[in-house]
Order: structure tokens, then C-alpha cells, then sequence
């Protein structure tokens, strides 16, 4: 049975392989769809390799949970919404995370267990010098050295804050938690938390193993995540996820170590820096910095008088509105999240089409941010069939505004808000939006008169390039499909 | 057991192959990628189930059996949710509009 080790070593190479490989394919329209199948190879192999390992026991509890966990995932992840998506991931993550924490108690757990009869057996020894046995005699006795002892807790440590804190941020984007919950002097107790979690590690790692500490030390783990995320606003959400996903990928890479397994090193760590440098994209194209997002409040920091704002909302027809872009050149359409809520990318992607039968060219401008996170309102696009060659991103799109006959807006608002470039009061000041009102004409398609998500007035509604076309997107959108259809008869 | 400098040069390598996979992806693709990741984490699962096959006591079993439960949570779910996802993307050679 000897050349089984080898055998699964073998397969966890191979299903590192397959995960770098796949994350490779993923990073390019054309074959990602391949990618996620190479990388769902990879942990199939890693999985049914582990189960064929000698020492393992328990088989029927593993298969049990394994079932029972594929299951509920599965028939969560097949029937959620595309708009849904972000706080899916938010959940998966958050499971990622307490699984590795879960390791890590369940070592430390059994670490003790071994380390008592270790210290029997040198009685003479002193309680403070178990340390000293654990070094002595890890290799034979399965303990853990300390750097090893020191990797796991912090992998614990990261695992537990990401299991907690993203199980905030999927409440809040489920709408369960709406709230900002905010007081005097919170960002003093949650370092005064982080301390006290960060205290219980290191008495862990310092060789005061008992079970109290433990505990502690999870608990203030887990109150850490849940006093670091409560104060974060939905807006900010996305950059969130994206820190807990990296932490996950951190944290399983840790526990890795201590298992002496490479698949876990290995897969755990692309994700750790493949997350971290997504989570700085986004920040960066949501204009927050990352301690911005972590430790302020969203507009709390605005100060000075609000620009004031000139002039009227006009409005205009659906008939009007679809005469304007039936006969114009150019069209850009700017969707938002508001348009992915009211379910209108299905008909504003008929609309188009019947633009592009006309003649008339047609593209998709997508501000990074459009939708909850960086590229969500492409998948919600592409969920309505849109080609991703008519989809263009913000900084390829902009320069082409001035030779835009019209601008399409729907459902979106602080992505177009020219108040991000004219005033330095606004919160969203500095913040990069799409150059709409660079066009021609303006048609934005809104509920109403009301201010956007976060709630800060847009000047390009006062515009006189700008018509506002009022209505629930999905209705408006059927509108222009039905006004546009009446143009040919 | 993996040797400390070894296991250094391993998260170094991989730290800059994770680097280099995200540093060149269109925005486009974030969000399947995140979700992507997020499924390649789920190696989580492997760890998990040597944590409860070496478990001896009750409650070593209890944390192994969650771990394993999450773990398996992670993979599946990050799977389907990435699938379902990058199905959808579709250059606009092959039929536009087509069913979901």
C-alpha cells in the first residue's frame, strides 16, 4: 500500500495544475467557460483522492456531510438570481472560511489532546515547559511545531473573521440587515476586540493550549468579523466580499500548512492574492481606498455647502424617445442596477436589437461598478443574451460620448452623475462615471424625481441635453419596444 | 511535513502566479472570476475531511463533521454559481437572444 501516498500526492499536484490552469482560462471570454470545468476536475480528483487515503476514518460521517453540503449548496446555487449572485458568493465564502477555522479548532483540539499525556509522561516537567516537550518530541507525537502552531491560529484566526463578516455582508445585500449600525467610539472597540482575539492566538501559540483560550480566542475571532462588517453600507458591500474572499484563500492556504498539503497551499494562495489584487481594482474604481471602506462612513465626511442646482427635469414620451433613437446614428445604453431589479434587461436587450435592424449602432457602456460588484451588470447582460462584443467598459466607451447621438440611461444614477467631477462636497467626488452628458441627448428612464442609492442629487437630470422619460424600467422599456415596432407598420 | 523554507517558496510562487492570473482579466469578467476563486478555495473540503478522518473524540468528530459540511458548501456552491454564470457569455457569432 505503499505507493498509495504517492499516488495522492499525484492527484493534489494535478488538481493544483487543473485550479491554476482553469483560474488561467477564466481570465478570457472566449474560454472561461472551459475554465470552471477544469478547475471542477481538479477538485473532484483532489476530493476522491483524500478519500482513498489510508488514515483516514470516520468515511461514512465524511460522505455524509460531503452529501449533505453538496446538496443544499447545489439546489441553492441552481434556483438564486442573477441579481442575487453577489450575496451568494458572500454565503460560499463564508462557508470556505468556517470550514478553515473548523480545521484549525479541530488541530488545536486535538493538539491539546496529545499534549496532555506528552506532559504526563515527563512528569517531573512543569506546565510552562510544554513547549519545550511539544518541541522536543513533535515529529513522534504528531504535534505541532511552533511555527506551524502560530500558521494554524492565524489561518483560524482569518478564517473565522471571513466566516462571520461575510455572513453580514450576505444579510445586509439580502436586505435582512438594512441598518447601519453605528456608535461613538466603534472603531476603538473593534481593535480593542481585534486585540483581545489577536492576545488569545498568540497565549495559543505561546503554549498556554487549554480549552478556555480557545474558545476565546474563536469567539473574539468571530465578534471581530461581525463588528468590522455591521458599519459597512450596502454600497461598499462588493470590496468587502472581495477582502473576505482573499482571506479565505489566506486562510485555507495557513491550514494547508499545518495539514502538509499542498492543494491547500497552493490553491489557497493564488486565491489569496488573485482576491487581493481584485479587491484594490474595485475600491479603486469605486474612488474608496480600502481603509476608506473598512474604517469610514459612507458621506459622513462631506462637508460644505451642496452645489446648487439649476433648472428643471423635462420630461419626455416613450414615443418621442424611440423616434429620437430609431433615427439616430449612434446609440449608447447605460444600464444600472435599477434596471437588473426591475427585470428590464430581457426588453432593453429587444430594444436593441430592433435598433441594430435599423441600422442603427448600438452599444453597451458598463461603468466597473455598474450592478453590486466589477462586471455583475455584464452577467446580468449576458443573462439576457447580449453579446459581449457590444458590451464596452468605461474608459474604451468615454472618449466616444461626443459622437453619441443618444445616451439610453436606465436604472443607473451616481455612475452619471457629473457632480463626481464639479463638486467637491459630493461624496462621490472624484469618483470616475461615464461622460453622458458628452452626448448629444440625454434620455434617462427613472421611477421617479427621488435621489439614487446613495441618496446624492444628479445634475445630469437637470441638463438641457436630458429628457426624463418616468416609469418603472420594465414598463418603459416595453414601451419603446412596442413604440419602435409601430414606427414600421 | 512540508519544510518551512520550501513551504515559503511555495506561497511565494503561488502568491505571484495568483498576481499575474488577475492582473491582465477584463472587467467583464470580475465577477465570474471572483466567483471563481471563490470555488478554488473550496480545496477547503480536502483539509476538512482529514480533519474529521483523524478526529478521535466526540468532539473533534463535531468540528470536522462542520468543517466538512462548510467545506463542501464552499466547492459546490462556488461551482454552480460560477457555472451558471460564465454559460451566459457568448460572443454575438452564436445565435444573440438565445434561451438561458
Amino acid at each position: 500500500m505503499s505507493w498509495l501516498p504517492v499516488v495522492v500526492k499525484a492527484c493534489y499536484f494535478l488538481a493544483a495544475l487543473l485550479f491554476i490552469l482553469g483560474l488561467k482560462r477564466m481570465s478570457s471570454p472566449r474560454t472561461a467557460r472551459g475554465g470552471i470545468v477544469w478547475a471542477g476536475v481538479g477538485m473532484l480528483v483532489a476530493v476522491l483522492a483524500t478519500f482513498a487515503l489510508p488514515d483516514i476514518h470516520h468515511r461514512g460521517l465524511i460522505l455524509a456531510a460531503v452529501l449533505i453540503g453538496v446538496a443544499a449548496a447545489w439546489w441553492s446555487g441552481r434556483r438564486v438570481a442573477m441579481t442575487a449572485m453577489p450575496q451568494m458568493v458572500a454565503l460560499y465564502n463564508g462557508m470556505g472560511g468556517g470550514a478553515a477555522a473548523g480545521i484549525g479548532a479541530a488541530e488545536l483540539v486535538a493538539h491539546v489532546r496529545r499534549l496532555v499525556p506528552a506532559a504526563s509522561d515527563t512528569s517531573p516537567l512543569r506546565p510552562e515547559s510544554w513547549t519545550l516537550v511539544a518541541l522536543h518530541q513533535a515529529p513522534a507525537l504528531g504535534l505541532l511545531s511552533p511555527v506551524t502552531l502560530g500558521l494554524g491560529v492565524l489561518g483560524a484566526l482569518i478564517g473565522a473573521v471571513s466566516f462571520s463578516g461575510s455572513l453580514i455582508a450576505f444579510a445586509k445585500l439580502q436586505g435582512w440587515l438594512d441598518k447601519r449600525f453605528v456608535f461613538p467610539g466603534q472603531r476603538i472597540a473593534n481593535l480593542l476586540v481585534l486585540l483581545l482575539a489577536l492576545l488569545h492566538g498568540a497565549m495559543l501559540v505561546g503554549g498556554d493550549l487549554t480549552m478556555p483560550v480557545i474558545a476565546g480566542f474563536f469567539l473574539f475571532a468571530l465578534l471581530f468579523g461581525l463588528m468590522m462588517t455591521l458599519p459597512i453600507g450596502g454600497a461598499d458591500m462588493p470590496v468587502v466580499i472581495s477582502l473576505y474572499n482573499a482571506f479565505t484563500g489566506l486562510a485555507v492556504a495557513f491550514e494547508g500548512y499545518v495539514l502538509g498539503n499542498e492543494a491547500m497551499i497552493i490553491a489557497g494562495m493564488v486565491v489569496g492574492a488573485a482576491g487581493t489584487l481584485l479587491t484594490q481594482l474595485m475600491a479603486k474604481a469605486m474612488n474608496r481606498s480600502l481603509g476608506n471602506v473598512l474604517f469610514g462612513s459612507f458621506g459622513a465626511a462631506a462637508g460644505g455647502a451642496a452645489q446648487e442646482i439649476s433648472g428643471a427635469q423635462k420630461p419626455i414620451e416613450a414615443a418621442d424617445s424611440a423616434v429620437m433613437m430609431a433615427y439616430a446614428e449612434r446609440v449608447a445604453i447605460v444600464p444600472g442596477y435599477g434596471m437588473a431589479v426591475a427585470q428590464a434587461q430581457h426588453k432593453v436587450w429587444e430594444f436593441a436589437k430592433l435598433l441594430i435592424e435599423r441600422g442603427v449602432k448600438v452599444k453597451f457602456a458598463i461603468h466597473p461598478v455598474a450592478g453590486r460588484m466589477p462586471g455583475h451588470m455584464n452577467v446580468l447582460l449576458a443573462e439576457a443574451g447580449v453579446p459581449y462584443d457590444l458590451i464596452e467598459d468605461m474608459d474604451d466607451i468615454n472618449p466616444e460620448f461626443p459622437n453619441t447621438d443618444v445616451v439610453l440611461v436606465i436604472g443607473a444614477n451616481d455612475v452619471v452623475n457629473p457632480m463626481a467631477k464639479t463638486d467637491p462636497s459630493s461624496p462621490i467626488y472624484g469618483m470616475p462615471i461615464l461622460d453622458v452628458a458628452a452626448a448629444k441627448q440625454v434620455i434617462v428612464v427613472k421611477r421617479g424625481k427621488g435621489t439614487g442609492f446613495a441618496g446624492i442629487e444628479n445634475t445630469l437630470f437637470y441638463a438641457d441635453n436630458t429628457r426624463m422619460l418616468y416609469g418603472d424600467g420594465q414598463a418603459a422599456a416595453g414601451q419603446l419596444v412596442s413604440e419602435l415596432k409601430a414606427l414600421d407598420t | 511535513m512540508i519544510d518551512g523554507f520550501v513551504a515559503l517558496y511555495i506561497f511565494m510562487l503561488a502568491a505571484f502566479t495568483g498576481h499575474e492570473i488577475i492582473a491582465r482579466v477584463p472587467v467583464i469578467l470580475h465577477t465570474p472570476l471572483m466567483s471563481g476563486s471563490n470555488f478554488v478555495h473550496g480545496i477547503v473540503l480536502v483539509g476538512a475531511m482529514i480533519a474529521l478522518g483523524h478526529a478521535t473524540t466526540p468532539f473533534e468528530t463535531g468540528l470536522g463533521f462542520l468543517a466538512v459540511l462548510l467545506g463542501a458548501g464552499n466547492a459546490a456552491g462556488g461551482y454552480v454559481v460560477t457555472e451558471r454564470m460564465l454559460e451566459m457569455f457568448k460572443p454575438s457569432g452564436k445565435q444573440p437572444g438565445g434561451k438561458v
